[in-house]
């Protein structure tokens, strides 16, 4: 899958480009799905990034891995989800010095998620580069319940917690690693929008 | 600038060529508290020119009982320093602005590593208290020539992350070897020479600090040079800036009001835009960035200077 363009909007939404290599620094690199696609393209313009590299894939249903595998970072890893991955991930994140860098590629609530994991563990976000691939659902929190619900894919759509109706904003937060949702029928109960889809 | 005029009530040296100076309120008040890198700017009446320098706080932030400065004597500058250390004595009143702080400490931060190089040992004296009060981890390297001239001494306690580099007794500082291994969330402080930021700055990029973890002072005190002609486009006036005169002095003197803060090229305030430069401005400053540099339409009257035929300023 090649690159979504997003449309312009507001300050805060995240915005992605290609993956540029930092050379043999120490590097954490973590991608998901297709997102797999974007470090092969990575390595293959420069090689020596994976020099030092402890390399995260979790394939969502891809077959990237043996590919990834044949990269010869220095450490290499697959997991099947995110969460499964939080303790090698916490523990990569617990030994990197401020040498370090991190690549992301997968979709937009992966590269969320591992952002905000790193940031909270001290790496400044100057050392973290993320590439889109993949499906463009969102992870969106609920501003009310403050409640996650991930792989959002209309506006509006229904928190997944506490059920009202929530409308898909492009205000994001660093910190939770999530767009923001807010009652789209707090002025007249009811008066709901028709659902379209999420487009970039 | 809300500044108030204070009593010296202690002259006390550090060494041959640093005195401490210690600031209180004439009648016993209070004065405002402050964070950590702080400085407050002091002025000086020499013989009918009023110097303005900016000195870092070394007393505790979270004590409003008094300031405390620490001056080195600079034989070649302009005169500041020598005023201060031939003409204040205990008694003497002298107007002192309120604290302002562009070296304050990252709160952000998991580690604070902080870079003394000789005189800029100063601001890192009161981020010390304040650190300490946080109990904050962090590690001091302080870098002076001999331990005679290292005027910090006398304010550091003997801890196992307190590094002294006496370049006499051969103990260098190997930026490298400090820079290395840093954990996440560490935020390194440099204050010295310009040399010695250049070098931290270097030393970082080659092991692939991003640069917001990066904090550097080093204020300037303005550099003489030939005089020039300056124009005031708003009332067609012309100034002549003297050799050992700031533009922002010369505007002063002119009673020309502009705001001002740091006088060292850091902190922006007095920020005045060109609006005629035939010849060449003398970028002195650490604030404006090399584009605003090169298109010659900015100017920071505190340090820089201009060669060539025609100024004129939006003042």
């Amino acid at each position: 899958m090649t690159q979504v363009t997003f449309s312009p909007s507001i300050k805060t939404r995240p915005v992605y480009a290609p993956l540029q290599s930092q050379g043999d620094a120490p590097a954490i690199l973590l991608c998901e799905g297709d997102g797999a696609l974007a470090i092969l393209d990575l390595a293959a313009r420069d090689a020596s990034v994976l020099g030092r590299a402890h390399l995260i894939h979790i394939p969502a249903g891809t077959a990237h891995g043996p590919r990834l595998r044949a990269l010869g970072a220095r450490m290499y890893h697959e997991a099947p989800s995110f969460e499964a991955l939080a303790a090698r991930y916490g523990k990569a994140l617990a030994d990197a010095t401020m040498s370090t860098r991190l690549y992301l590629a997968g979709t937009e609530g992966l590269i969320a998620k591992a952002t905000a994991a790193a940031l909270a563990a001290g790496l400044p976000h100057q050392a973290i580069q993320a590439e889109h691939r993949g499906s463009i659902a969102r992870r969106m929190q609920c501003v009310h319940c403050k409640g996650v619900t991930e792989e959002v894919t209309t506006d509006p759509f229904t928190c997944s917690h506490c059920g009202l109706t929530l409308f898909v904003r492009d205000h994001f937060s660093r910190r939770l690693g999530a767009f923001q949702g807010v009652c789209v029928d707090a002025e007249t109960p009811g008066d709901v929008p028709a659902t379209q889809e999420i487009r970039p | 600038m809300s500044a108030r005029l204070l009593r010296v009530t202690e002259v006390a040296p550090l060494t041959p060529l640093v005195t401490r100076f210690r600031f209180e309120d004439p009648d016993g008040a209070p004065l405002p508290l402050f964070s950590g890198g702080a400085h407050v700017v002091v002025e000086m009446p020499d013989e009918g020119v009023l110097r303005r320098n900016a000195y870092s706080l070394i007393s505790a932030p979270d004590d409003g009982s008094g300031y405390e400065i620490a001056v080195r004597r600079e034989d070649t500058g302009r005169g500041g320093s020598r005023y201060m250390h031939s003409q204040v004595t205990p008694g003497t009143l002298m107007t002192v602005t309120s604290p302002v702080n562009l070296f304050s400490l990252d709160l952000r931060a998991r580690k604070h590593v902080l870079i003394a190089g000789g005189i800029g040992i100063t601001p890192f004296l009161s981020q010390l208290r304040q650190l300490a009060r946080m109990q904050a981890p962090f590690e001091l390297h302080y870098a002076a020539r001999s331990r005679a001239e290292a005027a910090g001494l006398a304010f550091l306690p003997s801890a196992p992350n307190i590094h002294l580099h006496i370049s006499d007794e051969g103990n260098r500082m190997d930026l490298g070897a400090i820079l290395t291994g840093q954990p996440l969330g560490t935020h390194v402080y440099t204050c010295g020479p310009e040399g010695l930021i250049t070098s931290v700055e270097q030393a970082a990029a080659r092991l692939n600090w991003p640069k917001a973890a990066l904090h550097s002072e080093a204020f300037l005190s303005p550099p003489p040079g030939k005089p020039f002609d300056v124009t005031l486009a708003r009332s067609g006036r012309t100034l002549t800036v003297g050799p050992n005169q700031s533009l922002l002095e010369a505007l002063e003197a002119a009673e020309i009001d502009i705001p001002w803060s740091c006088r060292g090229g850091a902190c922006g305030q007095c920020e005045t835009a060109v609006t005629a430069c035939h010849g060449r401005i003398d970028h002195n400053d650490h604030w404006l960035s090399d584009d605003d540099r090169a298109a010659q339409q900015k100017i920071m009257p505190c340090v820089s200077r201009f060669q060539g035929q025609h100024l004129a300023i939006d003042r």
